[in-house]
């Protein structure tokens, strides 16, 4: 059957692909908050948060960009959720196609809207005054780190997506998702935080991923962060991606 | 690959979730190239049987085989057999007609799925409605994209659970005029139903299912000596209220003529 993996995935992406270039206000409100994050906290909050010599806009763009993420794959989640309630699911799934292929598909629409969002954020951040000095090299990692954060939280979506009962519970998952840069050292250095939660602050995988995009923007030595980055990255995304083909096999049961 | 006389042959079917006990020991065989209805009450468990036999669900007891492959063993020679079409019309709604058609077509593997797609546009009168979004179309063209997607790929073995529920008269005539096409060259149809008339006027043989059990299994003629012979009673034939609602709006003779020629 997995010679047909390349071709039905191409097909139901484009498929899933074309939900989205059809209702690009998907694209648009997953941008919105973001957006509105960016602007509350660099004029209205960040005159009070001490980054030295950064400029806040470059400080805080790497956690924004985590968390135009974590709401975008929300989208993942309640399409997934629709193509179950509808049937559109089971005719596929009755149909001789490889299985894998009808999530891949998913996948990749998410990576690719998600791309589309980060880009929007990206171009806002540089009217905000966000600059960058750093080479292609570095926007490269930048862009791999995004990428593998991406498909990880895409994944847990798709569980998401699976196991939820109410369209509601498909996108709630990611409320949390969205709100942990907030205890990261995305938005204010991790010194100025209390014992227990700056000992959390700094050891939950966003603050690890932040600063090693923060540091690869302002082309300033990564660290072992980038280390700890990708351990973290690699990790949710092998354990999501064993959940959800499980959770997926179980529906077939 | 042999191609047994039988198309699907069902044996000692048993499916449970959790407490509920939904199929007792089903056996019933379709013939290939008739017409089998499973008839049976909401909740009498025909949609598992469809589920089970379409590789969707698997059984916990008992055996299925469909065009000679079975369903737990061979799913994906039985996949390559056979075409769903659900309770509910499975067409992507954002989607045009078309998208529709060609998408499947594309996921069966055909070469020239555009073709294939304007070809069945045109067999089920929505080639004009063909580039518009199926979310705009209504529930008889759902129903017969439905049913034009599963055609692609000539499978020899189409389900069709509960094809008229939710539909007008007229459109319910229009499938029915689709799944006698479809028998009548050479296609086994296995459809569910809980219409009495839709199964006495489209199966070539019928099922009861029954709180999980096939309680009775013939042809329309093997079905009614289960009862007394016919006793000639005169009645005047008031015309129902189906024919009346096909006659004044147009599409007369439809609906008696086929009541006829089946009665006859």
């Amino acid at each position: 059957m997995s010679t047909h993996f390349v071709g039905d995935t191409a097909a139901l992406t484009g498929r899933s692909l074309r939900h989205i270039t059809r209702s690009m206000d998907t694209i648009v409100t997953t941008a919105i908050m973001p957006v509105a994050i960016m602007l509350l906290f660099v004029y209205v909050l960040g005159g009070a948060i001490d980054t030295g010599s950064t400029s806040y806009v470059n400080y805080l763009l790497p956690g924004v960009l985590l968390i135009t993420i974590a709401s975008g794959v929300a989208y993942t989640a309640y399409r997934l959720f629709l193509d179950l309630q509808s049937g559109i699911f089971e005719r596929f799934q009755s149909m001789p196609i490889a299985r894998s292929s009808m999530l891949w598909a998913h996948v990749l629409t998410s990576l690719a809207a998600n791309l589309v969002s980060l880009a929007i954020v990206i171009g806002v951040a540089l009217l905000l005054g966000f600059r960058s000095s750093a080479g292609l090299g570095a926007w490269l990692g930048v862009a791999g780190m995004l990428v593998l954060f991406t498909l990880a939280l895409t994944w847990m979506a798709v569980i998401a997506g699976l196991s939820a009962k109410t369209v509601d519970g498909a996108s709630a998952f990611s409320y949390p998702l969205i709100f942990l840069p907030f205890v990261s050292s995305a938005f204010a250095p991790t010194d100025s935080m209390p014992g227990p939660v700056r000992w959390f602050a700094e050891n939950q995988p966003v603050t690890s991923i932040v600063d090693t995009i923060r540091n690869l923007l302002a082309q300033q030595p990564v660290s072992s962060d980038i280390w700890t980055a990708l351990a973290w990255t690699l990790g949710l995304l092998v354990l999501a991606y064993a959940a959800a083909t499980i959770t997926y096999r179980r529906r077939t049961a | 690959m042999s191609t047994p006389a039988t198309a699907i042959e069902v044996r000692g079917l048993e499916k449970s979730y959790r407490e509920v006990h939904v199929l007792r020991g089903v056996d019933f065989a379709v013939a290939r190239g008739s017409i089998f209805a499973l008839l049976g009450s909401n909740g009498a468990g025909k949609t598992t049987v469809v589920k089970i036999l379409s590789t969707l669900l698997s059984a916990d007891a008992g055996s299925a085989g469909v065009n000679g492959f079975d369903v737990a063993a061979q799913a994906a020679e039985v996949r390559e057999s056979i075409s769903l079409t659900g309770q509910f019309a499975a067409v992507d709604e954002v989607l045009s007609g078309r998208e529709n058609l060609v998408l499947v077509a594309k996921l069966r593997h055909l070469k020239d799925p555009g073709t294939i797609a304007d070809d069945l546009l045109q067999r089920f009168a929505l080639t004009e409605a063909g580039s518009r979004k199926a979310a705009t179309y209504s529930g008889g063209m759902r129903r017969r994209l439905d049913i034009a997607m599963s055609l692609i790929g000539r499978p020899p073995v189409i389900f069709l659970d509960e094809p008229t529920t939710g539909l007008d008269p007229e459109a319910r005539l229009e499938v029915w005029r689709a799944v006698r096409e479809l028998a009548g060259q050479g296609t086994t149809v296995l459809l569910t139903t809980q219409y009495l008339d839709e199964a006495e006027h489209l199966a070539d043989r019928i099922a009861v299912l029954h709180e999980g059990r096939i309680i009775a299994d013939g042809t329309l003629a093997d079905l009614r000596q289960l009862l007394p012979p016919a006793r000639i009673e005169y009645v005047e034939k008031q015309p129902t209220l189906e024919d009346v609602f096909l006659a004044i709006t147009g599409t007369a003779g439809t609906a008696a003529d086929q009541r006829t020629r089946k009665d006859s």
